[in-house]
């Protein structure tokens, strides 16, 4: 029996959700008294492999194949099912990200394991298992029972404390079955946005609303991302005016993010955008209507206009690092 | 060449939802049924596909798995400009259940590409269009923000980390889209909605299927603490919050 955890790597890197997708593993199979197991296709060095282990992974497993160039979701599946049924998996963890995304539910079917997927902390008991997830965009919860011998669940990001733990790992390359034949994705062009933070991944988020009145208005944003190191974000209606690029629409429809830290300036904050911001763990809201609802998610506020308040903020900001 | 598009049947994204029977059940009065925005998104699209005379497909057909409730949303989708609609007249239990309806109905009807919205607003699973793949043996693709045919292939723009890839998908595939997949949803005209009464819309019952899981409870998020308001004219005040007293920065 075993925890298998899928942890994904970017050019033979891992990154913070990988360690918290180990930790949340390792957490899991504690509580189940048995081992995590972390799986990562491709190669990888043994000194980023370690690094799974010191989030408690006692048995780190390479697949490797050299025929290995693209990410195809049914070959991936095919991998990852014939480690689990080796490795008798109880329950496999990915992460709810794009991969995860692609990968989870076909593994679901191909294992007949019952998928919680986005869930944000351990299962409430094992027997029954229950998970706990997020519903109707953030506006309930839901307890779900999963019924099946095998269960996946995937890992909403930064919903999880990163855990070290003192324990030995080892660390083995598997030779899999890779069939060239039946890739039925080929890439044709890749477009990569490089040097800069990942809105998914950020710690913080500094995100403009239509109360910037317009796109010249956003350099005290940038600014502001640039010195606390965070990302930039948006509003719908700004990307749906052209004013700052698709990728950044964070809400219901666009990116759903969790960082430590939501700046929301200029924005309303209507049910849609709430939803994709709402697991953030402090929003700042900066509006120059004080009823705007997007004062009842925040925990710090200014009332005023944003064209004002972000100069002084950033000034603020300046001094602070100055010193 | 045939599209499917898969839809769903969700309250009003800005439905405040409220729970009945102990948590159990969604609370229905006075609820607005409306496509899944996604999905709406993705028929969108199979509709300017199929305005191109050059990508020669000769129908967009949208399926549904729910009861005779979710009619009038289907209606919706045929006057929109989807040429037939499927019903699976079943409740859904959970996505692994709905998956299996929508394989077993379409198993046979040989679609060249399936289009399903990347989540429901509902349960923001992310889950039927993979398991659907997966069940009809399929490629899939996720997180897509672009279908094009170019020659007869399907190109597909897939989001990754940090950027987009291209990616070239032999047919029948099923392609889960996100944002970006068309600009804005497709309105129906009045002519629409007038033809779409006469669409044809086949109701076919249920396979015997089991569930992977049940949903046993609902719960309220908790309430968040009173927001804490800083003088405009000392920003600097929030900093200074944020480093002690959150100590986030």
């Amino acid at each position: 029996m075993s925890v298998l955890i899928f942890v994904e790597n970017w050019d033979g890197k891992f990154k913070k959700l990988s360690f918290e997708l180990v930790s949340y593993g390792a957490k899991l199979a504690e509580m189940m008294a048995t081992d995590a197991i972390a799986l990562t296709i491709g190669k990888v060095e043994n000194g980023e492999l370690a690094k799974l282990g010191r989030y408690g992974a006692s048995k780190i497993l390479v697949a490797v194949n050299e025929g290995i160039t693209t990410f195809d979701s049914m070959n991936f599946t095919t991998v990852i099912a014939g480690i689990a049924v080796q490795e008798d998996a109880k329950v496999l963890v990915l992460s709810n990200n794009n991969t995860g995304k692609a990968l989870a539910p076909r593994l679901s079917v191909r294992l007949k394991a019952g998928l919680g997927s986005g869930v944000n902390r351990l299962p409430a008991s094992l027997d029954p298992f229950m998970v706990y997830k997020k519903v109707y965009s953030g506006n309930a919860y839901a307890n779900i029972h999963i019924k099946t011998d095998v269960k996946i669940l995937t890992l909403s990001q930064n919903s999880f404390e990163l855990s070290e733990s003192g324990n030995n790992s080892t660390v083995a390359e598997v030779a899999v079955e890779w069939d060239n034949a039946g890739v039925k994705t080929k890439v044709v062009e890749v477009q990569k946005q490089e040097g800069k933070i990942l809105l998914t991944d950020a710690d913080i988020v500094i995100s403009g609303g239509r109360g910037m009145k317009s796109p010249e208005n956003w350099g005290p944003i940038v600014q502001l991302a640039e010195l606390l190191g965070a990302a930039t974000a948006c509003s719908r209606p700004v990307s749906d005016e052209g004013w700052r690029p698709h990728e950044e629409h964070t809400g219901q429809t666009g990116k759903i993010i969790a960082p430590n830290l939501y700046f929301a300036i200029g924005i309303s904050g209507a049910t849609q955008h709430l939803a994709g911001v709402s697991s953030s763990k402090f929003i700042v809201a900066i509006n120059t209507d004080k009823d705007a609802p997007i004062f009842a998610a925040a925990q710090y506020g200014i009332i005023g206009d944003a064209g004002k308040v972000l100069p002084k903020l950033v000034e603020a900001l300046q001094e602070l690092k100055g010193k | 060449m045939k599209i499917l598009v898969c839809i769903s049947h969700v309250p009003d994204t800005t439905t405040k939802v409220k729970f009945v029977d102990d948590l159990k059940k969604l609370d229905i009065t006075g609820i607005q049924w409306v496509i899944n925005p996604w999905d709406e998104l993705s028929l969108t699209r199979a509709l300017e596909l199929k305005d191109d005379p050059s990508n020669d497909i000769q129908s967009v057909t949208v399926a549904h798995v729910g009861l005779a409730g979710a009619e009038p949303t289907i209606r919706k989708a045929l006057a929109i400009g989807a040429d037939d609609a499927l019903r699976i007249n079943a409740e859904p239990r959970d996505a692994f259940y709905v998956a299996s309806q929508l394989a077993e109905a379409v198993k046979n009807e040989s679609y060249d590409l399936v289009l399903c919205g990347i989540e429901s607003s509902d349960y923001n699973g992310s889950t039927v269009g993979g398991m659907l793949a997966e069940l009809l043996g399929y490629p899939s693709v996720s997180s897509v923000s672009s279908v094009r045919i170019e020659n007869g292939r399907f190109l597909i723009t897939r989001e990754i980390d940090g950027g987009k890839e291209i990616v070239n998908v032999v047919a029948p595939l099923v392609a889960i889209v996100q944002k970006g997949i068309a600009k804005e949803p497709r309105i129906a005209a009045m002519r629409g909605i007038m033809m779409a009464r006469t669409k044809p819309l086949k109701v076919v019952e249920p396979v015997e299927m089991e569930s992977f899981t049940d949903l046993v409870s609902f719960e309220m998020p908790k309430p968040r603490a009173a927001c804490k308001f800083v003088d405009p004219e000392n920003p600097g005040q929030l900093i200074d919050l944020l480093q002690n007293e959150a100590k986030i920065i």
